[in-house]
């Protein structure tokens, strides 16, 4: 089954949205308006966009990493909110104290970016382990890397909800490098989906530039953990088109790999099959403008908005 | 036919020389010079071998000395305990940990498996193994990278601690601790890695581990302090020396072992004690030093002062940082406040 056009094109703006915040976000890291190291999902738009169709925010919760801020605007964080957090500026979704790579939005189902690799998979476990007892039915995701699955923390936690039976969905982004160094060198079976079954669950792999797939393939497994099936593990294969943070000259990337990364991004390929179905140019057009200038608004908001006062830096650190 | 009498005695061709160069550079030299005599050496760790490094500071190891030098996955509980294994069965494996919050994920290793080797088999098995990792806040830096756990390591007994804050020491504190047979931790800072260029002598006898330095005189107050922060305090230091009040600076370098009669002579002289160090002063190493000092029995002329980190996590935005890490014109106010005989207790400390 395809979805239809309308919800391709809900899929299309927010994937551009996130494509635009980051790009933002790579000016004004660029100008140095913003600090310290940021790592940017473009090129995975289609895995947070898709992953999240498939959920519902009123009561599931998301576990990211670092590269987090596809994650959160998929789930709704308004765009402001995100560029004056990573500004340091009070009116961030932390007031500042998250950053790039920590922040948090538990208003919008997305319960924290994680900058310990794999950190987030058994707290996504403990988060169904909540709702088995809560009667919420809520389903938890635990999204990380490839390189992650190397971490003990990931394995403890698929074990974990496995055998307790737990509502999780541990969706691993599969960009084939875990920083500089690729996923040849890190483990012999680049079937990472495969693990799953060691622990038995099922594992599945699927496109992670197409955000149709994803969806449908993360509604199986939402479905299932939702109705008391226990735990699955998606692999969605992507690239990043950037590098893992702002300022990597990516030297390790072998010639064309990053070309042919480029070439198969999920928001080109997207306006492809829209056109193909038959959606005008210019609706295309509207949408993109429509979405730069959001962009541009937040960015604006976020720049005008004061610093974080380190007066209140000691507040919130006790019962 | 190289000049010979640029050979030390003992070193395996390593010439001694003088070079300007970075912190980073000065740990690449010490690596470079460690796999060279060492051929037990092995360097490992995410992104050290063919990258270079995430800071570049392990770069072109990897092509002199090719699968002693590799990358690992992102395991660093496999690191940090392959690191001991291979240790006991005669290697002198050199680990990275990228950033010192992620040996929290295999401190295990370090805390009941590396320093129980020696001392259950009564010297029978050793783990002569160095973790070369870098701690600290830098801008923008979240609360899982920026923390200071140095008062973590020293409290285990059976690992030695290090932190070196000129380049100087970046490259001999490393070669010590590589030389060295016990587990050594030796914590760096990014924050170092690729400031200015300083002189640097290479290829020098290679020292034991231990040993305090003065970075500069002065009689009114001593000021121990060790890692990144020290340039801090000698700010500092200059401004009360505008002031007439000269602070001398203890570089403690050593957490373990720790060089107390360095710290003691520095009191006696100036009688009265300052402790600066960036990670949070609630039980934290300065805590340390000062209860020694105060076993020591030296007659102070005011109470000693802890500079440190108030009790929060670290927050991302550079302006929040200041609310919680010490500043150049926090640790001068607070030396003008003891030299002055002012209770300086630092509000944070307690809370
Ligand atoms: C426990 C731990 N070890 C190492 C790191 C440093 N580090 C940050 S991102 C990263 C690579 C992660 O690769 P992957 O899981 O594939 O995610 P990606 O960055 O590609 O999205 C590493 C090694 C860390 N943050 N935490
Ligand atoms: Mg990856």
């Amino acid at each position: 089954m395809r979805s239809d056009t309308p919800t391709l094109l809900g899929h299309f703006e927010r994937m551009l949205l996130i494509r635009g915040v980051e790009d933002e976000i790579a000016r004004l890291r660029t100008a140095g308006d913003m600090v310290g190291s940021i790592h940017l999902c473009s090129g995975q738009e289609a895995v947070y966009v898709g992953a999240v169709a498939a959920l519902d925010l009123s009561r599931d919760a998301v576990f990211p990493t670092y590269r987090g801020h596809g994650w959160a605007l998929a789930c709704g964080v308004p765009p402001e909110a995100l560029f004056a957090e990573i500004l340091g500026r009070v009116t961030g979704i932390n007031g500042g104290r998250g950053g790039s790579a920590y922040f948090t939005a538990p208003r919008y189902g997305m319960y924290g970016e994680n900058s310990i690799v794999g950190a987030g998979a058994p707290i996504a476990a403990g988060a169904a382990l909540a709702a088995a007892f809560d009667g919420s039915g809520r389903v938890a995701v635990a999204a990380f890397g490839d390189g992650a699955l190397n971490q003990g923390a990931v394995h403890e936690a698929m074990n974990f909800a496995a055998v307790r039976g737990l509502p999780v969905v541990f969706v691993v982004e599969n960009n084939a490098y875990s920083e500089l160094t690729p996923i040849a060198d890190m483990t012999r079976n680049p079937e990472l989906f495969r693990r799953a079954s060691a622990y038995g669950m099922p594992g599945g792999r699927v496109d992670g530039n197409d955000p149709d797939a994803v969806a449908r393939a993360m509604e199986t497994c939402v479905r299932r953990a939702r109705g008391g099936g226990g735990p699955a593990l998606l692999e969605c294969v992507t690239q990043r088109i950037v590098g893992h943070y702002i300022g990597d000259a990516q030297r390790y990337r072998p010639a064309g790999d990053l070309d042919r990364a480029v070439a198969a991004e999920p928001i080109g390929r997207l306006a492809e099959r829209l056109t193909a179905e038959g959606v005008a140019a210019g609706e295309l057009d509207a949408i993109r403008s429509r979405v730069a200038d959001r962009v541009r608004a937040a960015s604006r908001l976020a720049l005008d908005s004061p610093p974080a006062d380190p007066a209140t830096a000691l507040e919130h650190l006790y019962a | 036919m190289p000049d010979l009498t640029l050979l030390p005695a003992g070193a395996a061709g390593t010439a001694i020389e003088t070079k300007r160069l970075s912190y980073a550079e000065a740990v690449n030299h010490a690596l470079r010079r460690a796999l060279r005599e060492r051929p037990e050496t092995l360097l490992f760790g995410e992104d050290v071998a063919k990258p270079g490094g995430v800071f570049g500071v392990t770069k072109g190891l990897h092509r002199e000395f090719g699968d002693r030098v590799f990358d690992t996955p992102i395991s660093e509980s496999a690191i940090l305990g392959g690191a001991v294994g291979a240790a006991m069965f005669g290697r002198r494996p050199i680990a990275e940990i990228m950033w010192i919050d992620f040996s929290l994920v295999a401190l295990d290793q370090l805390v009941n498996q590396a320093p129980n080797v020696r001392y259950v088999s009564r010297g029978a098995v050793t783990a002569p193994i160095t973790v070369r990792t870098q701690a600290g806040n830098g801008p923008g830096a979240c609360a899982q990278h920026s923390q200071n756990l140095e008062a973590f390591f020293a409290h285990v007994p059976g690992l030695r601690v290090g932190m070196p804050s000129t380049a100087q020491d970046a490259y001999d504190m490393l070669l010590s601790a590589v030389w060295c047979d016990d587990p050594v931790v030796v914590i760096e800072n990014r924050t170092l890695y690729h400031g200015a260029k300083s002189d640097v002598r290479l290829g020098g006898e290679v020292g034991p581990i231990g040993g305090a330095r003065v970075r500069r005189g002065g009689s009114d107050v001593t000021v121990v302090t060790w890692g990144a922060v020290q340039n801090l305090v000698l700010d500092a230091a200059e401004e009360l020396a505008a002031e007439g009040v000269e602070a001398e600076v203890l570089d403690l370098r050593w957490l373990n072992p720790l060089d107390l009669t360095a710290v003691q002579e520095a009191v006696a002289r100036t009688r009265r004690l300052a402790v600066v160090h960036e990670a949070h002063t609630f039980g934290g190493f300065g805590a340390e030093v000062v209860s020694l000092v105060a076993e020591s029995g030296l007659d102070l002329l005011a109470p000693p002062v802890r500079i440190g980190a108030a009790p929060a996590r670290i927050p991302s935005a550079v302006s929040l940082v200041p609310g919680v890490l010490p500043t150049r014109a926090k640790i001068a106010d607070g030396l003008r406040r003891l030299v002055r005989g002012e209770t300086v207790r630092d509000a944070g400390v307690l809370r």
